[in-house]
């Protein structure tokens, strides 16, 4: 089985500088393009791989590209944005190849910039990712040594300088229009869109920003071909797809697996499964705003049409896993408080409400909840869905609570019932 | 005022964006590096330098969480508090920090030597639970190594209040 995006990673090894990276075909797929393709042709390739953006929203990549305004009379200077602010609680893929393989991530920004004829990048990162900074740091000096980055691409004519910008926090920076104003200097506010940034984006030009591991795998494409990598992958969706699993499994992890691979394999084959005398209850499948799934659902093939078919979303492609001895209801607590903590204050819904339902939530974990309160909390996940709110940020909370309503009703009824938490002393 | 070595650094930033304003962020950081925290005269020394109100600099510098308007201990300590390192055992770590270090969530320790906050999912769910100290990842975490860690930054970790 190929491993395009994790081939080079050697876990607990520093990951290869120029020479070794360039040993292993790297940079190739710069040559290729600025060579031998126009800008067009990158995107046209990238569309027809079916690349869908991995940060979680899944939307295609190639599509995303051909809004940008091209050609001479095209608004400038154009920017390509790495969003590698991964905040996504229960979310460690793009940190791996940020430490593992960081040329890569900046070869395909080179690649995706190319398309968009981008002539700045950043890579907007997260400020914990303390290792994988230092050797982003490194490995961009490397590429701008090597004549990958700067002025006139390996003799093309192509010209493009990369910056890194290292974050002060807050997971609304991850949101697409929330890091463009950050990167300005800004509050990490959403935008309102339309306008899209596709179009008027960082400081009002056009805008491309991709997530890490989508950008990770434009290299691929390019040098490959847009079959090859629709092969990569168990459906339609092309390529492969870092999966994780974290919670009480016997083995928690990342692996780069084909794209469509199922919940059970990932659970059972690679995560090793429960820890012994724990039973699994349900699984998120893609990082703290997708929905609940349960026992029926191991069979859903992780692809973005299998789980939005099955009622969640893939999302980042990192699982969490809730066990049998684990409360529903403080799991669902301690998602809500982090969406409460988290929201940028914007608009009123998320402000407000996250807090209040979360108050909710408290006080059903700590015995003191009251009939009607889970008829409260479905009305307002409503009030704080789709289309009620700025951005997704209070519609993605809603996701865990509602499902979680749903399929683990008994043990929130249980716990205003009884008045307390069966699981705590 | 800024020192002239502050002014230096930022301007080494400054050339990464294409307005002056945007390098606040990095400038926040570099006085907080240097100063310890981001006090009401930093703000007034940067907001000078950067051609922004002071009001307009503090709505940034209070937006982000790990820009320090309040003075802060020598080190850090960021405990994830998301949900992977909640099923892993969040709730012993933070109390056994508690027990340890006299301090709360948000408190410095009366020596000013720690202060204890809360960080969203620092990505390292696979070695959960989870918490940094200043620029240091801690994974895997259990009360007795979490001793370790302490005793490595010249803490006694004796319990000086009950958990």
């Amino acid at each position: 089985m190929e491993r395009p995006l994790t081939k080079n990673i050697r876990p607990d090894r520093e990951p290869p500088s120029l020479k070794e990276y360039e040993r292993a075909e790297g940079y190739q797929s710069v040559r290729k393009a600025l060579k031998s393709l126009s800008p067009q042709e990158v995107t046209e390739l990238v569309k027809k791989s079916n690349l869908r953006g991995r940060g979680g929203a899944g939307f295609p990549t190639g599509s995303k590209w051909s809004f940008v305004p091209m050609g001479a009379d095209a608004p400038g200077p154009k920017y390509l944005i790495a969003n590698a602010d991964e905040m996504e609680p229960g979310t460690f893929k793009d940190r791996l190849l940020m430490e593992g393989d960081p040329h890569q991530l900046i070869e395909g920004m080179i690649v995706s910039a190319f398309a968009i004829e981008a002539e700045v990048a950043y890579i907007f990162l997260r400020s914990e990712y303390k290792l994988s900074e230092k050797r982003l740091r490194k490995a961009l000096a490397e590429a701008y040594g090597g004549g990958y980055l700067g002025r006139n691409i390996l003799g093309s004519g192509y010209n493009l300088e990369m910056h890194l910008h290292v974050s002060a926090g807050r997971y609304m920076c991850g949101e697409e229009t929330g890091l463009l104003n950050a990167l300005e200097g800004k509050r990490a506010t959403p935008r309102s869109k339309p306008p899209y940034p596709q179009v008027s984006g960082l400081w009002g030009k056009p805008t491309i920003v991709n997530n890490v591991e989508t950008l990770c795998n434009a290299p691929h494409i390019v040098n490959h071909g847009a079959e090859w990598f629709i092969g990569l992958s168990h459906t339609d969706e092309g390529g492969t797809k870092i999966y994780g699993a974290s919670g009480k499994v016997k083995r928690p992890g990342a692996w780069e697996l084909p794209m469509g691979t199922t919940i059970r394999e990932i659970l059972e084959e690679h995560a090793g499964g429960m820890r012994d005398g724990l039973k699994f209850r349900g699984v998120i499948p893609g990082g703290a705003s997708t929905d609940f799934l349960i026992e029926e659902h191991l069979d859903v093939k992780m692809d973005f049409d299998s789980v939005q078919k099955a009622g969640s979303r893939l999302g980042t492609g990192t699982m969490i896993i809730l066990d049998d001895q684990t409360c529903p209801v403080g799991m669902v607590h301690n998602l809500e408080q982090f969406f409460a903590r988290e929201s940028c204050g914007w608009c009123t819904p998320c402000r407000e409400g996250l807090p209040w339902m979360t108050r909710i939530l408290q006080a059903i974990e700590e015995g003191q909840g009251e009939p009607g309160d889970l008829e409260k909390l479905e009305r307002h996940a409503g009030f704080l869905g789709p289309g009620s709110t700025f951005c997704a940020l209070a519609p993605g909370a809603m996701e865990p609570l509602q499902s979680a309503l749903k399929y683990f009703r008994e043990d929130f009824e249980w716990h205003i019932r009884e008045n307390r938490c069966p699981w705590r002393l | 005022m800024l020192t002239e070595e502050e002014r230096l650094e930022i301007e080494v930033d400054l050339h990464q964006y294409a307005q002056k304003r945007a390098v606040c962020i990095d400038a926040l950081k570099i006085i907080q590096r240097r100063r310890g925290w981001v006090s009401d005269e930093s703000i007034r020394d940067l907001a000078e330098f950067l051609e922004m109100t002071p009001d307009e600099l503090d709505s940034v510098a209070t937006f982000y969480n790990l820009i320090f308007r309040r003075p802060v201990g020598r080190r850090v300590i960021l405990v994830c508090d998301s949900v992977s390192c909640w099923i892993m055992g969040y709730d012993r770590i933070r109390e056994h920090l508690t027990a340890c270090l006299g301090i709360e969530l948000g408190e410095t320790s009366p020596d000013g030597e720690f202060t204890m906050l809360p960080i969203a999912c620092l990505g390292a769910c696979d070695h959960a639970p989870t918490l940094m100290i200043n620029d240091e990842l801690y994974q895997d975490l259990e009360p007795q190594g979490l001793n370790r860690i302490l005793e490595s930054y010249g803490e006694t970790p004796h319990q000086k209040h009950s958990a």
